[in-house]
């Protein structure tokens, strides 16, 4: 039963098109291509790369302009703590997830960014769709975007003061209801 | 409302968190010349649950819990997600009965979900039988879902590598006999709103999205395909009953036909939506007379799903497996690294992006949810408009706050 390859079989096919025009383009940076679980042996066909922080940017504007490429719809941003994952050197990954409406690709761009002052440019530039997945990442990690036209708090509220979903926040404890003052009517 | 400027023409109207039309808490702070829009920037987060903190404390089969809770549309759809990508991580090929009934019940969530959004948006705009139409049909499939997993709402349907149990025997002798009467209703809307002048008036050429905009705007489901953009994730990254050879005996992949509309405008949306209905409604005419026999569950002895009750209560080996399974020093032992899974959900592109780092937890469970992603680019389709076409638009970009906010 364990031996069929799960699902999105459609993509695997000639995956490194992307990756290969990368490296052709960007000599001098190692994109690390992986699959996205690299312990296993089954290949799901999710490769993902590391991008410098410098070049994201450029990169970026790359994949979606190379028409070999041609990432033309940004899926999803997300972002990643690492702070407790086994073997990771670095904290913040940021993580792009491309499609290519064109050949029907997926690929997955991993930044990798650090504390003090984690900060990626934005991608609001190149896909429109990026405003308010970063606005997400930059509330619940941090995680600042350098040009984004609307970098406020999302989810949360202005004045929340933290990040909730970095790992060192706690599950309960912080930012409960209970410890905010209540207004009535009357002490409003 | 206030006046942006001393002397000014313009006016500042916040509408919501609490106005009916917007069918949870959202937010509009507008700019109003007149009537006309002039600005308009959408606050959300009232709604916001901290959901992908608790899927990072809860195991794989507990977080589906949580699942439910984001598009209350149709809550198995998003259960399915989720299990998709826990599988995609795990690496388990679902056994075929499986496979069939997890078809089934994303179809039927999908033609719950559109019911319910092409009702909203038409009561929306004063058209209040629709919407109780829709509403009767909504009732059939809710009690649909009673007799196969005993919950209406909060299905929480799925586990790793199965489903919590099996259907009973006489449920899809029940799909059947009710589904000409789901399907009856699909016309009434029809005769109802489509060739309906109000209607008409209220949605033609109201928060039109051109092709190279949804894209750009990262816009999936419905709202994309009435612009024109041929993207569904059944048939372009097939899973379930959609991929080829999903029986392990080369059957060809369940068809159906993927309705697109150029106009991209609300009309558009809701003709989209009334014909996946009619699609997904011929999805299930196939299926429900060849469910195939077999187990529900993959895998038994690789301590990924839970043993049946029968086996738990009268052997010891099924109670020590139970007791492997949900001990919270025991449980889930899945590969180190990540994954994303997708599924095509009623409002677009429903994806986990789920990092292991072989805990029985997941390290992190993000949630690319649709709504989010096509509510973005609302303050661009609404600019220019009346406030009352304000409605029409949220209506027929069926914004769930659950899932928007999480």
């Amino acid at each position: 039963m364990r031996n069929g390859v799960v699902a999105d079989t459609a993509q695997q096919a000639d995956q490194p098109v992307a990756v290969g025009r990368l490296q052709a383009k960007f000599g001098d940076i190692d994109f690390a291509p992986a699959e996205l679980m690299s312990s296993d042996d089954k290949r799901r066909g999710q490769i993902s790369v590391r991008v410098p922080v410098e070049k994201l940017e450029a990169v970026m504007r790359f994949l979606r302009d190379d028409r070999e490429c041609a990432f033309d719809m940004l899926v999803d941003v997300t972002c990643i703590d690492y702070l407790d994952y086994p073997g990771a050197t670095d904290r913040f990954g940021v993580t792009y997830s491309l499609l290519s409406l064109a050949h029907n690709r997926r690929l997955w761009v991993k930044c990798f960014v650090n504390d003090p002052d984690p900060e990626v440019p934005t991608m609001t530039g190149i896909w429109k769709g990026a405003d308010w997945p970063e606005r997400e990442v930059y509330d619940l990690f941090g995680v600042r975007f350098a040009g984004h036209p609307d970098l406020r708090r999302i989810m949360t509220w202005e004045g929340f003061g933290s990040h909730p979903l970095r790992k060192e926040y706690p599950l309960e404890g912080r930012g409960e209801r209970e410890n905010y003052p209540v207004f009535t009517r009357r002490s409003a | 409302m206030i006046r942006e400027e001393p002397g000014g023409d313009r006016w500042t109207l916040n509408f919501g968190p609490q106005h009916p039309a917007t069918h949870g808490t959202l937010h509009l702070k507008l700019v109003l010349d007149g009537e006309r829009i002039v600005r308009c920037v959408p606050e959300i987060g009232y709604l916001h649950c901290g959901f992908e903190k608790l899927g990072e404390h809860l195991d794989y089969n507990q977080y589906v819990v949580v699942t439910d809770r984001m598009n209350y549309l149709s809550p198995a759809a998003n259960n399915l997600a989720w299990h998709h990508a826990c599988e995609t991580l795990f690496g388990i090929d679902l056994t075929p009965r499986c496979k069939v009934l997890r078809t089934l019940y994303a179809e039927l969530a999908r033609v719950l979900d559109h019911y319910l959004s092409v009702g909203a948006a038409a009561l929306d705009l004063g058209a209040l039988t629709a919407f109780v139409y829709g509403f009767n049909e909504r009732e059939i499939i809710y009690d649909l879902f009673e007799e196969a997993c005993g919950a209406r709402f909060t299905t929480s349907i799925s586990r790793v590598g199965g489903l919590f149990r099996d259907i009973p025997p006489t449920w899809p002798a029940a799909v059947k006999a009710n589904l000409p009467r789901i399907g009856d209703c699909i016309e009434e809307l029809e005769k109802l709103l489509v060739s309906n002048r109000i209607f008409i008036e209220r949605t033609k050429g109201i928060g039109v999205v051109s092709h190279d905009d949804a894209i750009d705007w990262s816009l999936t489901g419905p709202a994309a395909r009435a612009s024109g953009v041929k993207r569904d994730l059944r048939k372009d990254e097939p899973y379930l009953c959609f991929a080829p050879g999903w029986d392990g005996n080369g059957s060809s992949p369940v068809p159906f036909k993927v309705p697109i509309a150029q106009g991209g405008d609300c009309y558009a949306r809701f003709l989209v939506r009334l014909e996946e209905m009619r699609q997904s409604l011929g999805i299930i005419r196939l299926l429900i007379d060849n469910i195939p026999p077999g187990p529900v569950n993959a895998l038994p002895d690789e301590k990924l799903t839970l043993p049946d009750k029968r086996e738990i209560y009268f052997s010891i080996e099924g109670l020590i497996h139970h007791f492997e399974m949900v001990m919270t020093n025991r449980g889930f032992t899945p590969p180190v690294g990540e994954a994303y899974g997708s599924m095509e959900t009623a409002n677009g592109e429903l994806g986990y992006y789920i990092v292991s780092d072989g805990g029985r937890c997941a390290y992190r469970a993000r949630c690319r949810p649709p709504s989010l992603m096509n509510y973005q680019a609302f303050s661009a389709m609404i600019e220019g408009h009346q406030i009352s076409d304000i409605v029409a638009v949220l209506g027929s970009m069926n914004i769930i706050a659950g899932e928007l906010d999480r």
